[in-house]
């Protein structure tokens, strides 16, 4: 584990945001990367150069500024094909974030898949928007919702998934890749095979998964997989559906405009090829394009690496606070089975005290629920506290943290 | 900073909270919580001629929210309604002493007085309020 698998100081100088003053002169220490990360330097360039020099709309004009954007545009798809080796650009929808995707699946796909009494099967784990699509849809077709519980570590047990899987009527399995607040890493594959065996589609929600380990829709074998380009170096407004070919053939358009269809006739429509036929409307242009210079920069460094850093970031930071008096760390104590998002309560400090805390000394960590409740009710807590790393966090980082955290504990007198 | 917040008053409210439970004879009771962070207070009242003769809060939350609503129900207790309709967001950061609270905890002090306002609202919404006391609809204090 002490292997220098990256050139940390050098990757913070991309980062301006990482010199900023908190408080005065406390540095910035930025340890909510699982809600959102901050961006490099030529994310930041990238949208400035749009609009600086080729801003146009896509797809349709024929003035060189526009080809100039249309090419800048489908580059991206390109990557992101290629980022999370799928067969083809086709398979590549650009929608506004990991939300607006899973809610394409489930108003698109699911909306002319599930009828009256068929299952929707998701886990206690998932995030606020792997779980509400579902109740809107279910309830609008009298299907049913159903969740694979966790045990106290956070883990699923793969029996108890199977026997759900294997039940009746099951016609959608739903699951994070990686959950936002315990970071368990899921067992995807084995789901998906499981799921498979019986003809069922998988969605996986890779919004913590994809930013920050290798994700290869091939060889998991998702039917659908959705991110968010914010949540890995990339700017906000752009998340990503990725949809195997056969299955995208066979939906139905999600949002009805421009873009999105060949021609137009007064009482009906022809809709356009794959995978415009689910872009409706201008797309977010500049940032679709600047999250083609977020892929370049995790390709430069290598995403085998970066989840290697952040596993060492991660084990040095929950031995530093295991021993604390009173503090419960959730989710799995093995970082080869989590991500780098760490949990926890200590004593009978809230959350948002301690976040308050926290700021004074610069350190930005995230409390509360983290639009996962029906986890927070399976861990019978009201909130957390959760630090989250990422490419540019260091060991010094996490010791300002643990400084700040003795300082809560001084204060609250624990 | 936080030495000035996490003073012992306000983790002594926190830990040991004033007229904290329920109230079996309420008047009226009234719940709210910050969707955000998810502190809940539930305020408890019984009044007699207009004046606050009992309360008790229930709650979960953060330290400021849950100490604001121990320390509000001792400030008021036995006070006239119409005194206690006037109580503006400067008197409950005066009463716990926090007035330079910033905008993201400044929700969380004041919670305690907002679902205090909902309670009168509901209390006086089938009876005649005292000739002198004109009861905004307005909760919003932030
Ligand atoms: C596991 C998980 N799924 C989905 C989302 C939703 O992402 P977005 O808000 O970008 O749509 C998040 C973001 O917090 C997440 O952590």
């Amino acid at each position: 584990m002490q292997k220098a698998t990256l050139n940390v100081s050098r990757i913070r100088q991309d980062f301006p945001i990482l010199k900023r003053k908190i408080k005065g002169n406390k540095t910035l220490v930025y340890l909510d990367n699982a809600a959102t990360t901050q961006k490099p330097i030529p994310v930041i360039n990238a949208i400035c150069n749009y609009y600086m020099n080729y801003n146009s709309n896509i797809h349709r004009a024929v003035y060189q500024l526009a080809e100039e954007a249309t090419l800048e545009y489908e580059k991206t798809r390109e990557k992101i094909a290629k980022f999370i080796n799928a067969h083809s650009t086709d398979e590549i929808i650009f929608t506004r974030n990991a939300t607006e995707a899973i809610n394409l699946v489930s108003y698109s796909w699911a909306r002319t898949n599930v009828e009256k009494d068929e299952k929707v099967v998701l886990t206690e784990i998932e995030h606020h928007s792997n779980i509400v699509p579902w109740q809107i849809l279910t309830q609008e077709k009298g299907a049913k919702l159903e969740y694979v519980g966790i045990d106290d570590k956070g883990y699923l047990n793969i029996e108890e998934y199977k026997k759900y899987i294997q039940r009746d009527k099951v016609k959608l399995v739903s699951v994070s890749h990686m959950s936002n607040v315990l970071g368990t890493i899921m067992p995807v594959k084995e789901i998906i095979k499981m799921a498979h065996q019986k003809s069922i589609p998988v969605l996986i929600d890779g919004a913590q998964s994809v930013p920050h380990m290798p994700v290869d829709v091939r060889d998991i074998d998702c039917d659908f997989l959705a991110f968010s380009a914010h949540k890995m170096l990339g700017p906000t407004g752009v998340g990503v559906l990725y949809v195997k070919r056969e299955i995208l053939n066979e939906m139905p358009p999600f949002i009805g405009g421009g873009d999105m269809i060949r021609e137009v006739h007064k009482y009906d429509t022809r809709y356009n090829d794959l995978p415009y036929k689910f872009e409706g409307g201008t797309p977010n242009i500049a940032d679709v394009i600047a999250f083609g210079a977020a892929i370049d920069y995790l390709n430069k460094i290598g995403m085998d690496k970066v989840r290697e850093h952040e596993m060492d970031v991660t084990n040095y930071a929950i031995n530093a606070i295991h021993d604390l008096k009173g503090i419960i760390i959730y989710g799995p104590s093995d970082v080869n089975n989590r991500g780098g998002v760490v949990s926890f309560n200590i004593g009978d400090i809230h959350p948002h005290d301690l976040a308050t805390i926290m700021n004074d000394h610069g350190i930005a960590i995230r409390s509360g629920h983290h639009c996962a409740q029906v986890l927070m009710e399976r861990l019978d807590v009201a909130a957390t506290s959760r630090a989250s790393f990422y490419i540019y966090n260091t060991k010094e980082e996490v010791d300002a943290f643990i400084n700040a955290l003795d300082e809560a504990r001084r204060l609250f007198r624990i | 900073m936080s030495d000035d917040i996490y003073r012992e008053i306000i983790l002594d409210h926190y830990r040991n909270p004033r007229n904290k439970g329920k109230l079996s004879n309420a008047d009226v009771s009234i719940h709210d919580n910050n969707p955000l962070c998810g502190d809940e207070i539930d305020i408890h009242l019984k009044v007699e001629e207009d004046k606050i003769k009992d309360i008790k809060f229930e709650g979960r939350g953060c330290a400021i929210s849950q100490a604001s609503a121990s320390m509000l129900t001792e400030m008021i207790m036995g006070k006239s309604l119409n005194t206690v309709k006037d109580l503006t967001k400067e008197d409950i950061l005066e009463n716990i002493g926090l007035i330079n609270l910033g905008p993201a905890r400044i929700k969380c002090a004041l919670l305690s007085l907002k679902v205090l306002k909902l309670g009168m609202i509901k209390y006086y919404a089938d009876k005649d309020p005292p000739s002198a006391m004109k009861l905004s609809d307005d909760t919003k204090l932030y």
